[in-house]
């Protein structure tokens, strides 16, 4: 059984879920890791050492930039000539669409956001979340390959066993295209709430600090904004601490405290964590369908009838301007930081 | 400029949504438009105003979801068109795609073809890049803004890390996502219209296709297993006192 994994990067930052897909996929045969882009050689060194048998690279000046439809197609003619029975993905924006497209070139389907992967007879089964979590369900695809997202910190992460080598193949991109890409703006920090083992939220709560008094000349949106940044450099500060990242709710966002890439929820990300710690979030079911798979929910909020505590492990009814910086003390010392 | 959006229509996020019989129910909860389709909605009114020209609302689905379709011309839509055949109940995402292209091509194709970023039910998110590429127009996805010069549309895609620019000439599909703009409320003027609208129901005779058949099926729902949900409330004489139990209470769960 030969299985292709595409390596999922950003300028050379790996989606580590990647590495999860390489060793999901060694289970079944054969790890046939893709690696597309420019100037690629760490990638392309760090699959061997997760584990790939064969690394083919698709090194391409024309691939520098990601661009859903010559990687679609460049993907679609590997499988076409080499026939893999599996291709997985780590669950990314880009995965999504290059998947997508790829299904359709090669009359199969695609599994996404995959969370559970067993063999029934000579089928795959795929198990995925559906209705925002509610319900699971188990689908098989009829196509070949079979092509399967997987969703991040699920399936166990191979070892990396350093200096490893394989069979290095060079594949042909695909440069067709009808869009271009112009370059990006970075984000103002990188967020990356799916691959996070700790989140640290916000909600319009950190706005709600009347003894802070806002520097003079600012209008009352301005002050309220700023309020919110004190509230959200404490969460930040507890965050750093726990190597986590800072999440947010919908109002939050909505009111100008912090960007969209840092939203949790119905409309922005559903994430996973191990640990997440909900500070002044209220907790509409939007915000709650994204985080209530944590491992350990942790609530703090003025209003001891706020939703949130029923979905948390532990909570605590209080100020948050008082409680994250104490929390934050409070685990450096035990943590002995 | 012809603009078509793309909507579905869903169970309500509020909805209890469970298993019964092997089929999902959702009791009596309303369905709604998909509250990610309602920015596709919006994006394409922004368009409209911007560039002058024409939104339809299309989508596939049972009778019931021409309540969706009446909410897209509340919003202010021109028209709508309802896809709906008994042999569309199992369709997958692909087969999802074919059919919105069969439409698009016969409402008479699109300068630009508007989708949310994903379903609430599904919530595979891959039927906007499947329809794209089964048409063969350009897909230009997770679009928080949207700019049209001179036959090109050029997008902002809101990525994890940061903001990529990618533009094609038109006609185009996009996807959009939040930051797109708040949906517009649906206004008297436009609820008493959409009340009254007549929406055409076009079979797959209709738009001269067949029903795909499904590659992707479901072999097993099910309800995950209940978490443990009985809260404990950490309280202390001061805020150094419940974060240092708090503190506790976390180490010990082991998850750091």
């Amino acid at each position: 059984m030969k299985t292709f994994v595409y390596i999922d990067h950003f300028k050379g930052e790996v989606q580590p879920a990647s590495w999860e897909a390489i060793g999901l996929a060694k289970n079944y045969g054969t790890a046939v890791a893709l690696v597309f882009g420019a100037d690629t050689d760490e990638i392309t060194k760090a699959a061997f050492e997760y584990g790939a048998d064969e690394v083919i690279v698709v090194d391409d000046a024309a691939l520098t930039d990601y661009l859903a439809e010559p990687y679609a197609s460049t993907l679609s003619a590997l499988a076409a000539s080499s026939s893999p029975d599996l291709i997985l993905f780590p669950t990314t924006a880009r995965t999504r669409e290059m998947a997508a497209m790829s299904a359709v070139d090669l009359s199969t389907g695609v599994l996404t956001d995959v969370t559970g992967f067993e063999m029934n007879g000579d089928q795959f089964v795929a198990t995925r979340p559906i209705y925002e979590g509610k319900l699971l369900e188990k689908t098989v695809c009829s196509g070949k390959p079979v092509m399967a997202t997987i969703r991040g910190r699920v399936f166990p992460k191979p070892a990396r066993e350093s200096g490893k080598t394989g069979t290095l193949t060079k594949g042909v991109a695909k440069t067709d295209t009808l869009s271009t890409a112009h370059g990006y703006s970075a984000a103002e920090s990188a967020v990356n709430l799916g691959d996070a083992a700790v989140i640290v939220s916000g909600g319009r709560g950190v706005s709600n600090n009347p003894s802070l008094t806002p520097p003079a000349g600012m209008d009352e949106k301005q002050a309220e904004v700023w309020r919110a940044q004190q509230g959200f450099a404490l969460i930040t500060d507890l965050a750093v601490l726990l190597g986590g990242a800072v999440g947010a709710s919908r109002a939050a966002v909505d009111g100008g405290y912090i960007t969209y890439a840092h939203q949790v929820g119905q409309t922005g990300k559903v994430v996973t964590p191990d640990l997440y710690i909900a500070c002044g979030i209220s907790g509409a079911i939007q915000h709650l369908v994204g985080m209530r798979n944590a491992k350990v929910i942790v609530a703090i909020n003025k209003d001891a009838d706020a939703p949130v505590f029923k979905q948390a492990r532990y909570g605590v009814v209080g100020d948050l301007f008082a409680i994250v910086p104490a929390l934050t003390e409070a685990m450096k010392k035990k943590m002995g930081k | 400029m012809k603009i078509i959006a793309c909507i579905k229509q869903v169970p309500d996020s509020e909805a209890k949504v469970k298993t019964e019989g092997g089929q999902v129910s959702w009791g009596d909860a309303p369905l709604v438009i998909n509250p990610f389709d309602e920015y596709a909605v919006e994006g394409a009114l922004q368009q409209k105003e911007a560039s002058g020209g024409t939104v339809t609302a299309l989508c596939v689905g049972g009778e019931s979801a021409k309540d969706a379709l009446k909410h897209a011309l509340a919003m202010g839509a021109d028209d709508a068109v309802l896809v709906s055949d008994a042999a569309l109940n199992d369709i997958d995402t692909v087969g999802a795609a074919r059919v919105l292209a069969a439409a698009i091509n016969k409402i008479g194709g699109a300068d630009m073809v508007i989708f949310g970023r994903q379903t609430l039910d599904n919530g595979a998110g891959l039927t906007p890049a499947q329809t794209a590429r089964i048409i063969g127009w350009p897909m230009l996805g997770l679009a928080g803004q949207i700019k049209v010069d001179a036959g090109s549309v050029s997008v902002e895609r809101v990525l994890e890390e940061g903001r990529q620019t990618v533009s094609a000439k038109m006609p185009v599909v996009l996807s959009v996502v939040q930051s797109i703009g708040e949906p517009r409320y649906p206004s008297f003027m436009g609820i008493r219209k959409a009340s009254k609208a007549t929406i055409p129901v076009w079979s797959l005779a209709d738009i001269n296709t067949a029903a795909p058949a499904p590659v992707i099926t479901r072999t097993e729902l099910t309800t995950p297993p209940a978490q443990e949900k009985e809260v404990e409330m950490i309280t202390g004489e001061s805020a150094a006192d419940i974060a240092d139990k708090l503190a506790d209470k976390i180490l010990a769960e082991k998850v750091l």
